[in-house]
């Protein structure tokens, strides 16, 4: 078939076309036997039938499906291409495109999940939790992951944005996408609170007095009755709107609800749905802004202050900025999560910003591998998902899950995804590596 | 010959111990200062002090920075010394960022002029082209540094696998692209081989005729100290005992003493004068 085309040069559209054209007529010869003449029992003998409809789309989807599969392994080809002709070490290379792939993966899956599953309340619900690891995990990811110091009181600031919230809506009614920005700046603030005293500590020290803090803040919002409701908590918080419209069996008497103004009929389901986009919304702005900012100077100071403080002061990096710009970067993540989790629960108390749930975001940081973005999706699934799965074993729900840890630690140290990608290379800025091997 | 940091007084105490003890000393610009001195004479504290890791206990530090006028270094913190002073040091155990890849090291040795570019990271966010600029910038200044120290060949790699004398270049790269006044080098040959050893005497050379950095040079390497070094100062429990060029001080007879002991007048100073003449 000669007139398939296998050129190594860039195909123009009209090469793709009549490529795909070819493998279509192919799929049609093939198809008139296979699929379009068919034997059918009539009256106790057999007689022939025809499915050209269902030829015809056999090979409209042999096209398409061709189209489709040059395109996507030319642009594998060429990438890796690229890759080699960038003189690293292929293996990492090849690491990094399965990562790449399955990121996409995960992206297309997470937002079909809720069409699929859309009257399945339970599996929605397990979703926007798994997210909100997710979001939380890519906040940590920044000051444990890439700055290097240890925290284990991030779920303070998760609590002050999920605070934050809850005061400005109830006490103020503040609309969530108003106090969204609001509470994220606290949470920042309360960052560079906590990160003033400790900046000259390091490693355990530091670990403790996060520790600390994380609990302060606690027990502030346990003991402050009258500011934060006390054990009790703060109940009937405003939940988001879409983009005004709420998410109610009536529709108010000037207006419309979300239902009567898509002509719906009314179903708890959207709600839910609605809050489940909204944090896939969040987490990918988070991944974006946090990738971002990865390849920036403060991105890149963040690692080499992990890497080595006193190399970052010998080279003229105000480390108590780095530190700081960190904690705050950190916090305010934090914060949104917060924020979403209050508007999301419509009720926060105490009670959902213990030490563990500190422990359990950093277990999904260095489980996933520290700094690797994909690492914290990985391991936000695993830890709220085994968990859910264990439930069938009742009282040994826990006990499967510290194993299950303790397991995947063992088989890879460094975390589940521990390849670090550079944040530039030398041949990727147009100048060729000369030296190249 | 002008003056670009001049040494005053200068003392450092740890509790009773006395590293440094009244040591004075002028470091001229666009030379190379080599300072030796037996293992825990106080080299290495003085260039902490230098650098604002240590503050004196007693004693100036001043340097002529060529732009911006007369500055205290014991005054500066230890980034605004190289940020400011540019008067940027290596390690005697080497500092590299050992997971980042050898290029991304040479471009945090430029942080401070990209994170201005990067206007608060919101330039950088959006990827404008002042920031793009800066950036490209940075990249082409380190791979200029990467050309000339032999390493662009390793530029893509995590800094922390290469060998020991790469390692060693990548920091003297990495200090250069912070574009210093003063360089200063704590043992820049140890664990060099001989061929090495002889690259980096020519690259210390390059470094001081051709870009005019002022150079202050820690080494035990003789080989190295006495074949670059305009000059060279010789410290001995935290004093000076001896200055001069280097013949003068290869037979200065306090020199001979400290490192040799009373007796032996012969030997490892011999080999160096035999060496250097071959």
């Amino acid at each position: 078939m000669s007139a398939v085309v296998f050129a190594h040069h860039g195909l123009t559209p009209a090469e793709r076309l009549r490529d795909a054209g070819w493998i279509a007529f192919v799929a049609l010869i093939l198809g008139v036997p296979l699929i379009g003449l068919t034997t059918v029992d009539v009256g106790g003998r057999l007689a022939v039938d025809t499915r050209f409809g269902l030829l015809a789309m056999a090979v409209i989807a042999a096209f398409g499906g061709r189209l489709l599969m040059r395109w996507s392994l030319d642009h594998l080809g060429a990438r890796k291409l690229a890759r080699q002709r960038a003189a690293t070490d292929s293996g990492a290379g090849r690491a990094q495109q399965v990562v790449n792939v399955l990121g996409w993966l995960a992206l297309g899956a997470s937002v079909a999940l809720p069409l699929a599953f859309s009257d399945n309340r339970y599996v929605v619900d397990t979703a926007t939790t798994v997210l909100i690891y997710v979001m939380l995990g890519w906040g940590l990811n920044v000051v444990v992951g890439l700055a290097g110091l240890l925290d284990l009181g991030y779920v303070a600031f998760y609590a002050v944005g999920a605070y934050s919230y809850a005061l400005l809506s109830t006490q103020y009614g503040w609309g969530f996408w108003e106090a969204l920005p609001v509470s994220g700046a606290l949470a920042a603030a309360f960052g560079i609170l906590l990160g003033y005293p400790i900046l000259r500590l390091r490693g355990d020290y530091l670990a403790i007095v996060t520790l600390g803090f994380g609990e302060i803040i606690r027990v502030i919002l346990v003991n402050w009755t009258e500011f934060s409701g006390g054990p009790n908590g703060i109940s009937s918080i405003p939940r988001p709107s879409f983009f005004g419209l709420e998410f109610t069996r009536n529709a108010p008497e000037d207006g419309h609800s979300f239902a009567s103004f898509f002509g719906l009929e009314f179903s708890a389901m959207h709600r839910l749905i609605f809050l489940y986009y909204l944090i896939l919304v969040l987490a990918l702005l988070t991944h974006v802004f946090v990738s971002r900012l990865r390849k920036l100077p403060v991105g890149r100071a963040w690692e080499a202050l992990r890497e080595d403080e006193i190399a970052c002061k010998a080279m003229g990096m105000n480390t108590t900025n780095i530190k700081l710009s960190a904690f705050a970067i950190g916090a305010m993540l934090g914060g949104f999560a917060g924020v979403f989790f209050a508007a999301r629960q419509g009720f926060i108390s105490p009670e959902s910003f213990t030490f563990s749930e500190s422990a359990i975001i950093l277990a999904i940081v260095v489980l996933g591998g520290m700094g690797s973005q994909m690492g914290v999706v990985l391991a936000a699934t695993l830890l709220v998902l085994i968990p859910e799965f264990g439930r069938n074993f009742a009282e040994y729900r826990m006990l499967l899950f510290g194993m299950a840890m303790v397991l995947i630690m063992v088989w890879r140290p460094g975390g589940l995804l521990a390849h670090r990608e550079p944040t530039l290379r030398l041949s990727a800025d147009g100048k060729a590596a000369k030296g190249g091997a | 010959m002008s003056t670009l940091l001049s040494v005053r007084n200068l003392t450092m105490r740890f509790g009773g111990l006395t590293a440094i003890d009244d040591l004075s000393l002028e470091v001229p610009a666009g030379r190379i200062t080599g300072i030796i001195g037996p293992n825990g004479a106080g080299k290495t504290t003085l260039f902490n002090c230098l650098t604002g890791f240590y503050k004196p206990t007693v004693g100036t530090l001043r340097l002529a920075h060529p732009q911006h006028g007369e500055m205290r270094l014991e005054k500066l913190p230890s980034h605004r010394v190289a940020r400011d002073a540019q008067v940027v040091r290596t390690f005697q155990n080497i500092r590299l960022f050992p997971k980042m890849t050898v290029l991304e090291n040479l471009i945090v040795a430029q942080h401070n002029v990209l994170q201005r570019a990067s206007r608060f990271s919101i330039a950088g966010l959006f990827s404008l082209p002042g920031y793009r600029q800066a950036e490209r910038a940075a990249v082409a200044r380190a791979a200029t540094w990467l050309e000339r120290l032999q390493l662009t060949r390793f530029a893509d790699h995590a800094a922390g696998d290469l060998p020991y004398g790469t390692q060693r270049r990548i920091e003297i790269a990495r200090a250069l692209c912070v574009d210093p006044v003063l360089l200063c080098l704590d043992e820049p040959a140890a664990g060099l081989n001989p061929r090495e050893s002889a690259e980096l005497n020519e690259l210390l050379l390059y470094l001081c005729r051709e870009q005019g950095v002022a150079i202050l040079l820690i080494e035990h390497d003789m080989s190295v100290v006495m074949n670059v070094s305009d000059h060279i100062c010789v410290i001995n429990y935290g004093r000076k005992i001896a200055e001069g060029a280097p013949d003068a001080v290869k037979n200065d007879p306090h020199v001979i003493k400290a490192y040799l002991g009373e007796d032996e007048e012969e030997g490892v100073m011999e080999e160096y004068t035999e060496e250097r003449a071959s």
